[in-house]
């Protein structure tokens, strides 16, 4: 049962993640990466990792997508020209993204440590729950909590200052 | 399911979104493969935490979707602000840091 869920997963978030980057049109690249991001919601359930795929459909593929479609609907189809400024780019591209996945897998495969020929130790009932995370941010990552927000924030007014519009023309 | 599993597929997700890093010319596109890598990152990193029984790396995983958040809204302003002034949405055309 978990086999066939962590494969329907793996070729749902695999389709997508290659949709993005082979459709012509922005605006069904953002809707394949949603697909994407909800498949791999589900790896995160096989996981046990509930309140981040609870997150990942509800922020990314909710909010954060939402705003990746505006900007396509709003900036509208770019097309891209043959011309390359690095001759035989596209074809040199592929090989290097497989021989990326190559060294990735050698060094994953290779790996003395044993931990990972396994399913993972037995896990207690609230592994992963909200609650668990809650307290592991509020008491033992409080320092990193708070400096994702104060991102979140200059993040934001940094989005405000580069896109808003000039109040006078220089 | 073994973590190795889930490993290989981060890896092979990584490489996926690498790939369209190099292939594509359009910087919204270019955003959008920057998300396939770090997601692949976050799975690795929830891989991780399963192999080891301890919830740390979620917390990583959920700082990383805090940093992606942070990452797209400066980006997708960035790239409104090119359309605004009517540069070519190009990033071979946006050569002029280039050494």
């Amino acid at each position: 049962m978990e086999e066939v869920a962590f494969f329907v997963g793996a070729i749902g978030a695999i389709g997508g993640a290659i949709a993005v980057i082979a459709l012509r049109n922005p605006f069904y690249s953002v809707l394949a990466l949603v697909v994407h991001l909800v498949a791999l919601a589900g790896l995160f359930l096989i996981l046990h990792a509930e309140f981040l795929a609870a997150a990942q459909v509800v922020v990314y593929a909710g909010a954060v997508m939402v705003l990746y479609v505006f900007v396509a609907a709003y900036v509208g189809g770019v097309e891209e020209p043959i011309w390359e400024p690095i001759p035989g780019q596209r074809l040199l591209a592929p090989v290097l993204a497989a021989a990326l996945f190559a060294e990735l897998s050698i060094a994953v495969l290779g790996t003395a440590l044993t931990a990972f020929d396994s399913e993972g130790p037995t896990i207690q009932a609230g592994f992963g729950s909200p609650a668990a995370i809650g307290e592991l941010l509020l008491e033992k990552f409080l320092i990193v909590f708070e400096a994702a927000s104060l991102l979140l924030l200059v993040a934001a007014v940094g989005a405000i200052v580069l896109a808003g519009r000039k109040q006078e023309a220089s | 399911m073994d973590v190795t599993w889930y490993l290989v597929l981060s890896a092979l997700l990584f490489a996926i979104g690498a790939g369209g890093v190099l292939i594509r010319r359009s910087p919204l596109v270019i955003l959008l493969c920057l998300e396939l890598m770090l997601n692949a990152g976050n799975l690795a990193l929830i891989a991780f935490a399963r192999a080891h029984g301890n919830e740390e790396g979620q917390v990583f995983a959920l700082v990383v979707m805090v940093v992606a958040a942070c990452e797209v809204v400066v980006g997708l302003g960035l790239i409104v602000a090119m359309f605004r002034r009517r540069l070519p949405l190009n990033v071979d055309d946006m050569r002029e840091l280039r050494g």
